[in-house]
Protein backbone atom coordinates (compact mmCIF):
# COMPACT_ATOMS: atom_id res chain seq x y z
CA UNK A 1 0.00 0.00 0.00
CA UNK A 2 1.66 3.53 -1.24
CA UNK A 3 1.44 6.14 1.25
CA UNK A 4 -0.82 8.37 -1.29
CA UNK A 5 -3.50 5.80 -1.03
CA UNK A 6 -3.66 5.80 2.51
CA UNK A 7 -3.98 9.68 2.31
CA UNK A 8 -6.73 8.83 0.11
CA UNK A 9 -8.32 6.73 2.85
CA UNK A 10 -8.91 3.29 3.42
CA UNK A 11 -9.63 1.46 -0.03
CA UNK A 12 -13.16 0.20 -0.03
CA UNK A 13 -12.45 -3.03 -0.81
CA UNK A 14 -8.91 -3.90 0.95
CA UNK A 15 -8.82 -4.90 5.06
CA UNK A 16 -10.10 -3.09 8.37
CA UNK A 17 -8.99 -4.73 11.56
CA UNK A 18 -10.87 -2.74 15.05
CA UNK A 19 -9.15 -4.08 17.98
CA UNK A 20 -10.70 -4.01 21.32
CA UNK A 21 -14.54 -5.15 20.47
CA UNK A 22 -16.60 -3.14 23.05
CA UNK A 23 -18.35 0.04 22.89
CA UNK A 24 -15.87 2.22 20.55
CA UNK A 25 -14.18 -0.50 18.56
CA UNK A 26 -18.26 -1.95 17.92
CA UNK A 27 -19.15 1.86 16.50
CA UNK A 28 -16.48 1.96 14.28
CA UNK A 29 -16.87 -1.85 12.92
CA UNK A 30 -20.64 -0.71 12.34
CA UNK A 31 -19.70 2.72 10.95
CA UNK A 32 -16.91 1.44 8.31
CA UNK A 33 -19.88 -0.89 7.06
CA UNK A 34 -22.33 1.14 6.87
CA UNK A 35 -20.18 4.05 5.33
CA UNK A 36 -19.08 2.32 2.32
CA UNK A 37 -16.28 0.02 3.20
CA UNK A 38 -17.06 -3.32 1.64
CA UNK A 39 -13.70 -5.06 2.38
CA UNK A 40 -12.62 -7.88 5.11
CA UNK A 41 -13.51 -5.97 8.47
CA UNK A 42 -12.24 -8.11 11.50
CA UNK A 43 -13.52 -7.05 14.75
CA UNK A 44 -10.89 -8.42 17.40
CA UNK A 45 -11.24 -8.83 21.38
CA UNK A 46 -9.44 -10.15 24.23
CA UNK A 47 -13.28 -10.72 26.26
CA UNK A 48 -14.92 -14.30 25.55
CA UNK A 49 -17.92 -12.04 25.29
CA UNK A 50 -19.50 -10.56 22.09
CA UNK A 51 -19.40 -6.64 22.53
CA UNK A 52 -21.69 -5.52 25.52
CA UNK A 53 -22.68 -2.47 27.50
CA UNK A 54 -21.18 -1.73 30.40
CA UNK A 55 -22.57 1.21 32.38
CA UNK A 56 -25.57 -1.05 33.52
CA UNK A 57 -22.81 -3.53 35.02
CA UNK A 58 -22.68 -1.28 38.78
CA UNK A 59 -26.65 -0.71 37.93
CA UNK A 60 -29.48 -3.13 36.64
CA UNK A 61 -26.42 -6.21 36.27
CA UNK A 62 -25.49 -5.95 40.13
CA UNK A 63 -29.02 -5.01 41.13
CA UNK A 64 -30.47 -8.57 39.43
CA UNK A 65 -32.86 -6.85 38.07
CA UNK A 66 -32.09 -7.39 34.50
CA UNK A 67 -30.26 -10.81 33.21
CA UNK A 68 -26.48 -10.26 32.12
CA UNK A 69 -27.61 -11.06 28.32
CA UNK A 70 -29.58 -7.84 28.20
CA UNK A 71 -26.26 -5.73 28.03
CA UNK A 72 -24.99 -7.32 24.93
CA UNK A 73 -24.34 -4.80 21.87
CA UNK A 74 -24.65 -6.78 18.96
CA UNK A 75 -25.21 -10.60 18.95
CA UNK A 76 -24.19 -13.44 15.97
CA UNK A 77 -26.79 -12.44 13.48
CA UNK A 78 -26.17 -8.89 13.76
CA UNK A 79 -22.51 -8.71 13.23
CA UNK A 80 -23.14 -11.58 10.27
CA UNK A 81 -25.76 -9.08 8.61
CA UNK A 82 -22.72 -6.31 8.66
CA UNK A 83 -20.05 -8.63 7.49
CA UNK A 84 -18.14 -8.03 11.00
CA UNK A 85 -15.77 -11.28 12.07
CA UNK A 86 -15.34 -10.76 15.21
CA UNK A 87 -12.70 -12.94 16.97
CA UNK A 88 -13.33 -12.85 20.97
CA UNK A 89 -10.86 -14.44 23.02
CA UNK A 90 -8.01 -13.19 21.12
CA UNK A 91 -5.70 -10.44 22.45
CA UNK A 92 -3.69 -8.43 20.63
CA UNK A 93 0.11 -8.23 21.72
CA UNK A 94 1.92 -6.01 18.89
CA UNK A 95 1.12 -3.06 16.07
CA UNK A 96 3.53 -2.44 13.36
CA UNK A 97 1.68 1.25 12.40
CA UNK A 98 4.32 1.55 9.28
CA UNK A 99 2.96 -1.96 7.82
CA UNK A 100 -0.18 -1.98 9.78
CA UNK A 101 0.37 -5.34 11.20
CA UNK A 102 -1.03 -6.53 14.05
CA UNK A 103 0.26 -9.41 16.35
CA UNK A 104 -2.59 -11.99 17.91
CA UNK A 105 -1.64 -13.84 21.22
CA UNK A 106 -1.24 -16.74 19.58
CA UNK A 107 1.19 -15.90 17.09
CA UNK A 108 -0.84 -15.18 14.27
CA UNK A 109 -0.65 -11.72 12.62
CA UNK A 110 -3.49 -10.09 10.65
CA UNK A 111 -2.26 -7.54 7.68
CA UNK A 112 -4.86 -4.55 7.45
CA UNK A 113 -5.57 -1.73 5.20
CA UNK A 114 -6.28 0.52 7.57
CA UNK A 115 -6.77 -0.26 11.79
CA UNK A 116 -8.66 1.50 14.64
CA UNK A 117 -7.41 1.00 18.33
CA UNK A 118 -10.05 0.88 20.76
CA UNK A 119 -8.83 -1.51 23.35
CA UNK A 120 -9.93 0.90 26.35
CA UNK A 121 -9.35 1.20 29.94
CA UNK A 122 -8.99 -1.03 32.85
CA UNK A 123 -9.45 -0.20 36.73
CA UNK A 124 -6.67 0.28 38.86
CA UNK A 125 -6.22 -2.50 42.07
CA UNK A 126 -5.25 -1.17 45.46
CA UNK A 127 -1.34 -2.45 45.69
CA UNK A 128 -0.94 -5.63 47.56
CA UNK A 129 -4.49 -7.51 46.74
CA UNK A 130 -3.69 -8.81 43.61
CA UNK A 131 -4.37 -12.59 44.54
CA UNK A 132 -7.21 -11.88 47.02
CA UNK A 133 -10.27 -12.58 44.97
CA UNK A 134 -13.11 -11.04 47.54
CA UNK A 135 -11.03 -7.41 46.54
CA UNK A 136 -13.03 -6.36 43.63
CA UNK A 137 -13.30 -3.86 40.91
CA UNK A 138 -15.83 -3.47 38.50
CA UNK A 139 -15.31 -2.89 34.62
CA UNK A 140 -16.42 -6.39 32.61
CA UNK A 141 -19.22 -8.69 32.80
CA UNK A 142 -17.58 -11.25 34.36
CA UNK A 143 -16.71 -8.53 37.38
CA UNK A 144 -20.21 -7.59 37.77
CA UNK A 145 -21.56 -11.47 37.72
CA UNK A 146 -18.54 -12.60 40.70
CA UNK A 147 -19.82 -9.12 42.49
CA UNK A 148 -23.01 -9.82 42.76
CA UNK A 149 -22.89 -13.91 43.68
CA UNK A 150 -20.18 -12.74 46.63
CA UNK A 151 -22.63 -10.16 47.85
CA UNK A 152 -26.04 -12.66 47.77
CA UNK A 153 -23.49 -15.17 49.41
CA UNK A 154 -23.12 -13.30 52.45
CA UNK A 155 -26.86 -12.29 52.32
CA UNK A 156 -28.41 -9.04 53.59
CA UNK A 157 -26.57 -7.25 56.08
CA UNK A 158 -23.66 -8.26 53.80
CA UNK A 159 -20.43 -5.77 55.36
CA UNK A 160 -19.26 -4.36 51.92
CA UNK A 161 -16.74 -2.04 51.65
CA UNK A 162 -15.66 0.17 48.74
CA UNK A 163 -12.70 2.02 47.91
CA UNK A 164 -13.42 4.81 46.29
CA UNK A 165 -16.13 7.53 46.21
CA UNK A 166 -15.92 7.83 42.14
CA UNK A 167 -19.02 7.72 39.93
CA UNK A 168 -18.26 3.91 39.88
CA UNK A 169 -17.80 3.39 43.11
CA UNK A 170 -21.06 5.57 44.02
CA UNK A 171 -23.18 3.81 41.72
CA UNK A 172 -21.95 -0.11 43.81
CA UNK A 173 -22.36 1.54 46.74
CA UNK A 174 -26.13 2.42 46.01
CA UNK A 175 -26.45 -0.61 44.21
CA UNK A 176 -25.81 -2.85 47.55
CA UNK A 177 -27.55 -0.41 49.82
CA UNK A 178 -30.43 -1.67 47.64
CA UNK A 179 -29.76 -5.43 48.37
CA UNK A 180 -29.45 -4.36 51.56
CA UNK A 181 -25.89 -4.63 52.19
CA UNK A 182 -24.26 -2.34 54.87
CA UNK A 183 -22.04 -0.09 53.21
CA UNK A 184 -19.16 1.80 53.71
CA UNK A 185 -17.46 4.30 51.50
CA UNK A 186 -13.97 5.14 51.93
CA UNK A 187 -12.99 8.40 50.08
CA UNK A 188 -9.28 9.43 50.12
CA UNK A 189 -9.82 13.18 49.29
CA UNK A 190 -11.84 15.69 51.43
CA UNK A 191 -14.84 16.16 48.96
CA UNK A 192 -15.51 12.98 46.72
CA UNK A 193 -15.83 13.88 42.96
CA UNK A 194 -14.36 17.18 43.45
CA UNK A 195 -11.75 16.89 40.26
CA UNK A 196 -14.92 15.95 38.32
CA UNK A 197 -17.50 18.64 38.99
CA UNK A 198 -16.30 21.04 41.27
CA UNK A 199 -15.80 21.33 45.25
CA UNK A 200 -19.59 22.43 45.22
CA UNK A 201 -21.44 20.04 43.42
CA UNK A 202 -18.98 16.94 44.71
CA UNK A 203 -20.22 18.38 48.46
CA UNK A 204 -24.13 18.35 47.25
CA UNK A 205 -24.13 14.73 45.74
CA UNK A 206 -22.17 13.16 48.32
CA UNK A 207 -24.81 13.88 50.71
CA UNK A 208 -27.44 10.93 48.25
CA UNK A 209 -24.78 8.08 50.25
CA UNK A 210 -26.31 9.06 53.75
CA UNK A 211 -29.61 9.39 52.29
CA UNK A 212 -29.88 5.45 51.67
CA UNK A 213 -27.74 5.09 55.03
CA UNK A 214 -24.44 4.17 53.38
CA UNK A 215 -21.83 5.83 55.19
CA UNK A 216 -19.22 7.59 53.57
CA UNK A 217 -15.91 8.43 55.43
CA UNK A 218 -13.38 11.15 53.60
CA UNK A 219 -9.77 11.63 53.55
CA UNK A 220 -9.11 8.05 54.26
CA UNK A 221 -6.96 5.93 52.98
CA UNK A 222 -6.35 2.03 52.70
CA UNK A 223 -2.86 0.61 53.77
CA UNK A 224 -3.84 -3.06 53.58
CA UNK A 225 -6.48 -5.55 53.52
CA UNK A 226 -5.79 -8.41 55.68
CA UNK A 227 -7.69 -11.79 54.65
CA UNK A 228 -9.44 -13.25 57.81
CA UNK A 229 -7.19 -15.05 59.19
CA UNK A 230 -4.65 -12.67 58.52
CA UNK A 231 -2.09 -10.96 61.20
CA UNK A 232 -3.31 -11.00 64.84
CA UNK A 233 -1.15 -8.20 65.60
CA UNK A 234 -3.67 -4.65 65.99
CA UNK A 235 -6.48 -6.95 64.80
CA UNK A 236 -9.47 -5.84 66.66
CA UNK A 237 -10.82 -8.03 69.38
CA UNK A 238 -14.24 -8.45 67.94
CA UNK A 239 -16.03 -8.48 64.73
CA UNK A 240 -13.51 -10.50 62.74
CA UNK A 241 -14.92 -11.46 59.40
CA UNK A 242 -15.80 -14.89 58.60
CA UNK A 243 -13.50 -17.56 56.52
CA UNK A 244 -14.53 -16.47 52.85
CA UNK A 245 -15.14 -12.70 53.86
CA UNK A 246 -12.37 -9.99 51.90
CA UNK A 247 -11.15 -9.59 55.49
CA UNK A 248 -9.64 -6.84 57.15
CA UNK A 249 -9.52 -2.94 55.83
CA UNK A 250 -6.65 -1.16 57.51
CA UNK A 251 -7.04 2.58 57.18
CA UNK A 252 -4.57 5.13 57.10
CA UNK A 253 -6.25 5.72 60.51
CA UNK A 254 -5.25 2.83 61.87
CA UNK A 255 -8.35 1.77 61.79
CA UNK A 256 -9.61 -1.83 61.00
CA UNK A 257 -12.78 -2.49 59.37
CA UNK A 258 -13.88 -6.43 58.32
CA UNK A 259 -15.37 -6.52 55.34
CA UNK A 260 -17.49 -9.40 53.63
CA UNK A 261 -16.38 -7.83 50.33
CA UNK A 262 -14.29 -5.01 49.09
CA UNK A 263 -14.89 -3.61 45.47
CA UNK A 264 -11.75 -0.79 44.84
CA UNK A 265 -13.18 1.97 42.21
CA UNK A 266 -10.11 4.26 41.81
CA UNK A 267 -9.81 4.99 38.54
CA UNK A 268 -8.88 3.42 35.57
CA UNK A 269 -5.54 3.36 33.57
CA UNK A 270 -5.75 3.09 29.44
CA UNK A 271 -4.94 -0.60 28.00
CA UNK A 272 -1.54 0.50 26.47
CA UNK A 273 0.28 -2.23 27.19
CA UNK A 274 0.47 -3.64 24.03
CA UNK A 275 1.44 -0.47 21.81
CA UNK A 276 5.03 -0.37 24.22
CA UNK A 277 6.84 -1.27 20.99
CA UNK A 278 4.85 -0.13 18.52
CA UNK A 279 6.52 3.45 18.24
CA UNK A 280 2.81 5.53 18.51
CA UNK A 281 3.08 8.07 21.17
CA UNK A 282 1.73 7.22 24.54
CA UNK A 283 1.32 9.23 27.26
CA UNK A 284 -2.12 7.99 29.44
CA UNK A 285 -3.37 6.75 26.14
CA UNK A 286 -2.80 6.62 22.85
CA UNK A 287 -1.89 10.39 21.61
CA UNK A 288 -4.22 11.18 18.37
CA UNK A 289 -4.38 14.51 16.23
CA UNK A 290 -7.34 16.36 15.91
CA UNK A 291 -9.13 13.58 13.91
CA UNK A 292 -8.19 10.72 16.08
CA UNK A 293 -5.32 10.25 13.81
CA UNK A 294 -2.27 8.08 15.86
CA UNK A 295 -0.34 7.20 12.55
CA UNK A 296 -1.48 6.92 9.09
CA UNK A 297 -4.15 4.95 8.63
CA UNK A 298 -3.88 4.05 12.58
CA UNK A 299 -6.83 5.91 14.03
CA UNK A 300 -7.58 5.49 17.96
CA UNK A 301 -10.84 5.62 20.07
CA UNK A 302 -12.81 5.59 23.55
CA UNK A 303 -11.45 5.63 26.82
CA UNK A 304 -8.13 5.23 25.52
CA UNK A 305 -7.52 7.64 22.91
CA UNK A 306 -6.23 10.63 23.98
CA UNK A 307 -6.93 13.74 21.02
CA UNK A 308 -6.09 16.88 20.32
CA UNK A 309 -9.04 19.07 20.97
CA UNK A 310 -9.18 22.62 19.44
CA UNK A 311 -12.50 25.04 19.98
CA UNK A 312 -13.10 28.48 21.25
CA UNK A 313 -9.67 29.57 21.70
CA UNK A 314 -8.56 26.20 23.84
CA UNK A 315 -6.11 23.68 22.68
CA UNK A 316 -6.02 20.77 25.01
CA UNK A 317 -5.02 17.32 24.84
CA UNK A 318 -8.02 15.43 25.85
CA UNK A 319 -9.06 11.98 27.35
CA UNK A 320 -12.52 11.33 27.87
CA UNK A 321 -13.91 7.99 30.24
CA UNK A 322 -17.44 8.41 29.09
CA UNK A 323 -20.24 6.18 27.15
CA UNK A 324 -21.54 8.89 24.74
CA UNK A 325 -17.89 9.96 23.68
CA UNK A 326 -16.89 6.66 23.46
CA UNK A 327 -19.41 5.94 20.80
CA UNK A 328 -19.21 9.03 18.88
CA UNK A 329 -15.62 8.88 18.67
CA UNK A 330 -16.22 5.22 17.37
CA UNK A 331 -18.03 6.94 14.37
CA UNK A 332 -15.66 9.15 13.89
CA UNK A 333 -12.75 7.05 13.98
CA UNK A 334 -13.91 4.97 11.38
CA UNK A 335 -14.84 8.10 9.33
CA UNK A 336 -11.30 9.65 9.92
CA UNK A 337 -10.18 6.37 8.35
CA UNK A 338 -12.25 6.31 5.17
CA UNK A 339 -11.74 9.94 4.92
CA UNK A 340 -8.15 9.72 5.06
CA UNK A 341 -5.85 12.15 6.68
CA UNK A 342 -6.01 14.82 4.95
CA UNK A 343 -9.29 15.02 4.36
CA UNK A 344 -11.03 14.06 7.97
CA UNK A 345 -12.85 16.55 10.07
CA UNK A 346 -11.69 17.89 13.27
CA UNK A 347 -13.19 15.52 16.13
CA UNK A 348 -15.53 17.95 18.15
CA UNK A 349 -17.90 16.50 20.32
CA UNK A 350 -20.38 17.95 23.21
CA UNK A 351 -19.07 15.55 25.78
CA UNK A 352 -22.25 13.57 27.78
CA UNK A 353 -22.55 11.42 30.85
CA UNK A 354 -24.70 10.25 33.33
CA UNK A 355 -24.45 8.36 35.78
CA UNK A 356 -27.93 6.49 37.94
CA UNK A 357 -27.71 6.02 42.62
CA UNK A 358 -30.21 6.72 44.65
CA UNK A 359 -32.61 6.77 42.63
CA UNK A 360 -31.16 10.39 41.28
CA UNK A 361 -30.18 10.46 37.96
CA UNK A 362 -26.89 12.99 37.30
CA UNK A 363 -26.08 14.45 33.91
CA UNK A 364 -23.64 16.29 32.82
CA UNK A 365 -22.53 18.16 29.33
CA UNK A 366 -19.61 19.16 28.22
CA UNK A 367 -16.53 19.10 30.26
CA UNK A 368 -16.76 21.06 34.35
CA UNK A 369 -13.55 22.10 35.42
CA UNK A 370 -13.16 22.13 39.60
CA UNK A 371 -11.92 25.83 38.91
CA UNK A 372 -14.87 26.84 36.88
CA UNK A 373 -17.12 29.59 38.04
CA UNK A 374 -20.61 27.73 39.16
CA UNK A 375 -23.97 29.14 38.40
CA UNK A 376 -27.79 27.19 39.49
CA UNK A 377 -29.93 28.40 36.74
CA UNK A 378 -33.06 25.47 38.23
CA UNK A 379 -33.62 24.44 41.57
CA UNK A 380 -30.99 23.85 44.34
CA UNK A 381 -28.96 21.77 46.20
CA UNK A 382 -31.16 21.83 49.20
CA UNK A 383 -33.86 20.50 46.43
CA UNK A 384 -31.86 17.70 45.49
CA UNK A 385 -32.81 18.77 41.86
CA UNK A 386 -31.35 21.49 39.67
CA UNK A 387 -29.39 22.78 36.72
CA UNK A 388 -26.17 24.09 37.47
CA UNK A 389 -23.77 25.79 34.83
CA UNK A 390 -20.12 26.18 34.40
CA UNK A 391 -18.43 28.96 33.07
CA UNK A 392 -14.97 30.11 32.32
CA UNK A 393 -13.73 32.57 30.58
CA UNK A 394 -16.85 34.21 29.83
CA UNK A 395 -18.26 31.08 28.25
CA UNK A 396 -20.26 28.33 29.09
CA UNK A 397 -17.88 25.46 29.65
CA UNK A 398 -20.14 22.67 30.85
CA UNK A 399 -23.76 21.88 32.27
CA UNK A 400 -24.79 19.16 35.43
CA UNK A 401 -28.33 17.91 36.17
CA UNK A 402 -29.95 16.09 39.42
CA UNK A 403 -33.25 15.33 38.08
CA UNK A 404 -33.35 17.51 35.47
CA UNK A 405 -32.93 16.05 32.05
CA UNK A 406 -35.22 18.34 29.82
CA UNK A 407 -33.80 21.82 31.22
CA UNK A 408 -30.02 20.36 31.15
CA UNK A 409 -30.65 19.37 27.35
CA UNK A 410 -31.74 22.96 26.44
CA UNK A 411 -27.90 23.95 27.42
CA UNK A 412 -26.37 21.55 24.41
CA UNK A 413 -27.07 23.98 21.53
CA UNK A 414 -25.48 26.26 23.58
CA UNK A 415 -22.30 24.47 23.92
CA UNK A 416 -21.89 23.67 20.71
CA UNK A 417 -22.06 26.77 19.34
CA UNK A 418 -19.43 28.13 22.32
CA UNK A 419 -22.02 30.26 23.94
CA UNK A 420 -21.11 33.21 26.48
CA UNK A 421 -21.03 32.98 30.29
CA UNK A 422 -23.82 35.78 30.21
CA UNK A 423 -26.22 33.99 27.04
CA UNK A 424 -26.49 31.01 29.33
CA UNK A 425 -27.09 31.79 32.42
CA UNK A 426 -30.21 34.58 31.23
CA UNK A 427 -31.69 31.53 29.14
CA UNK A 428 -35.06 31.45 29.89
CA UNK A 429 -36.11 27.85 31.02
CA UNK A 430 -39.73 27.03 31.29
CA UNK B 1 -41.54 8.46 8.68
CA UNK B 2 -42.27 6.94 11.54
CA UNK B 3 -40.83 6.64 15.12
CA UNK B 4 -41.35 3.76 17.43
CA UNK B 5 -39.49 3.75 20.72
CA UNK B 6 -39.51 0.57 22.82
CA UNK B 7 -39.97 1.81 26.00
CA UNK B 8 -38.74 -1.53 27.80
CA UNK B 9 -35.49 -0.13 26.71
CA UNK B 10 -35.43 2.84 27.30
CA UNK B 11 -33.56 4.40 29.93
CA UNK B 12 -34.68 7.94 29.70
CA UNK B 13 -30.97 9.72 29.20
CA UNK B 14 -31.83 12.02 26.58
CA UNK B 15 -29.60 11.45 24.20
CA UNK B 16 -32.62 11.23 21.22
CA UNK B 17 -33.54 14.21 22.70
CA UNK B 18 -29.72 16.22 22.16
CA UNK B 19 -30.01 15.27 18.68
CA UNK B 20 -33.51 15.65 17.56
CA UNK B 21 -35.77 17.42 20.11
CA UNK B 22 -38.47 18.35 17.89
CA UNK B 23 -38.94 14.66 18.47
CA UNK B 24 -38.12 13.43 21.80
CA UNK B 25 -38.48 15.08 24.66
CA UNK B 26 -37.37 13.81 28.56
CA UNK B 27 -39.22 15.55 31.17
CA UNK B 28 -38.47 16.02 34.34
CA UNK B 29 -40.63 13.22 35.40
CA UNK B 30 -37.63 11.03 33.66
CA UNK B 31 -39.94 9.41 31.03
CA UNK B 32 -39.48 9.61 27.60
CA UNK B 33 -41.99 11.53 25.22
CA UNK B 34 -42.44 11.27 21.31
CA UNK B 35 -43.52 14.23 20.58
CA UNK B 36 -44.20 13.64 16.39
CA UNK B 37 -45.05 9.92 16.16
CA UNK B 38 -44.49 10.94 12.16
CA UNK B 39 -42.49 13.15 11.78
CA UNK B 40 -41.58 15.55 8.45
CA UNK B 41 -39.43 14.41 6.38
CA UNK B 42 -37.16 17.03 6.57
CA UNK B 43 -36.46 16.09 10.25
CA UNK B 44 -35.31 12.82 9.00
CA UNK B 45 -31.06 13.50 9.22
CA UNK B 46 -31.83 14.54 13.10
CA UNK B 47 -34.32 11.42 13.64
CA UNK B 48 -31.96 9.26 12.22
CA UNK B 49 -29.01 10.67 14.63
CA UNK B 50 -31.28 10.38 17.57
CA UNK B 51 -31.98 6.33 16.71
CA UNK B 52 -28.06 6.26 16.38
CA UNK B 53 -27.51 8.06 19.72
CA UNK B 54 -29.49 5.55 21.61
CA UNK B 55 -27.62 3.63 23.60
CA UNK B 56 -30.43 0.93 24.06
CA UNK B 57 -31.13 0.88 20.56
CA UNK B 58 -34.39 1.55 21.38
CA UNK B 59 -35.81 3.63 18.54
CA UNK B 60 -36.48 2.37 15.17
CA UNK B 61 -37.34 3.80 12.39
CA UNK B 62 -40.27 2.61 9.80
CA UNK B 63 -41.26 4.37 6.53
C1 LIG C 1 -19.36 -0.43 35.71
C2 LIG C 1 -19.30 0.70 34.74
C3 LIG C 1 -20.32 1.64 34.70
C4 LIG C 1 -20.28 2.71 33.81
N1 LIG C 1 -21.29 3.59 33.82
C5 LIG C 1 -21.25 4.66 32.99
C6 LIG C 1 -22.30 5.61 33.00
O1 LIG C 1 -23.29 5.50 33.75
N2 LIG C 1 -22.22 6.66 32.16
C7 LIG C 1 -21.17 6.85 31.31
O2 LIG C 1 -21.13 7.82 30.59
N3 LIG C 1 -20.14 5.94 31.27
C8 LIG C 1 -20.17 4.86 32.09
N4 LIG C 1 -19.14 3.94 32.06
C9 LIG C 1 -18.01 4.16 31.14
C10 LIG C 1 -18.20 3.51 29.77
O3 LIG C 1 -18.69 2.21 29.91
C11 LIG C 1 -16.89 3.52 29.03
O4 LIG C 1 -16.58 4.84 28.73
C12 LIG C 1 -16.92 2.69 27.74
O5 LIG C 1 -17.09 1.34 28.04
C13 LIG C 1 -15.65 2.89 26.95
O6 LIG C 1 -15.68 2.07 25.83
P1 LIG C 1 -14.35 1.61 25.08
O7 LIG C 1 -14.82 0.78 23.93
O8 LIG C 1 -13.48 2.77 24.81
O9 LIG C 1 -13.51 0.75 26.11
P2 LIG C 1 -13.88 -0.59 26.89
O10 LIG C 1 -15.32 -0.68 27.13
O11 LIG C 1 -12.93 -0.65 28.03
O12 LIG C 1 -13.50 -1.74 25.85
C14 LIG C 1 -12.21 -2.08 25.46
C15 LIG C 1 -12.21 -3.53 25.04
O13 LIG C 1 -10.94 -3.87 24.52
C16 LIG C 1 -10.49 -5.09 25.10
N5 LIG C 1 -9.02 -5.13 25.05
C17 LIG C 1 -8.14 -4.54 25.90
N6 LIG C 1 -6.86 -4.81 25.51
C18 LIG C 1 -6.95 -5.58 24.40
C19 LIG C 1 -5.99 -6.17 23.53
N7 LIG C 1 -4.67 -6.01 23.73
N8 LIG C 1 -6.42 -6.91 22.48
C20 LIG C 1 -7.76 -7.08 22.26
N9 LIG C 1 -8.71 -6.54 23.04
C21 LIG C 1 -8.32 -5.79 24.10
C22 LIG C 1 -11.05 -5.02 26.50
O14 LIG C 1 -11.07 -6.29 27.11
C23 LIG C 1 -12.44 -4.48 26.21
O15 LIG C 1 -13.32 -5.50 25.84
C24 LIG C 1 -19.17 2.86 32.94
C25 LIG C 1 -18.13 1.92 32.98
C26 LIG C 1 -18.18 0.85 33.86
C27 LIG C 1 -17.06 -0.14 33.89
S1 LIG D 1 -31.70 7.84 23.69
FE1 LIG D 1 -32.76 5.88 23.85
S2 LIG D 1 -32.62 5.33 25.99
FE2 LIG D 1 -32.15 7.51 25.84
S3 LIG D 1 -34.08 8.56 26.20
FE3 LIG D 1 -33.88 8.31 23.98
S4 LIG D 1 -34.91 6.36 23.53
FE4 LIG D 1 -34.55 6.41 25.72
Amino acid sequence: MSADSTDEGLPTDGTAVVVGASLAGLRAAETLRAEGFEGRLLLVGDELHLPYDRPPLSKQVLAGTWPPERVVLADRSKLDAMRIEAMCGQGAIALDPVGRRITLEDGSVLEADGVVIATGASPRRLPGTEGNEAVGVLRTLDDAAALRARVLAHGPGCRVVVVGAGFIGSEVASTCAGLDCKVTVLEAMPTPLAPAVGEQIGAALATLHASAGVELRTRVGVTAVHPPDGPADGQPAEGAPAPGAAGWVVLTSGEWLAADVVVVGIGVRPNTAWLEDSGLELADGVVCDGSLFAADAVTAAGDLARWRWRRDGLDESVRIEHWQVAAEMGVAAARSLLAGRRRAPAFDPVPYFWSDQYGVRIQVLGRPDPADEVAFVDGSAEEGRYVALYGRQGRLRAALAVGRPRKLMAFRPLLAAGASWQEATSLPLD
Amino acid sequence: MRVIVDFDLCESNALCMANAPEVFEVRDDDFLYVLQEEPPDSLRPKVEAAARACPKAAITIVD
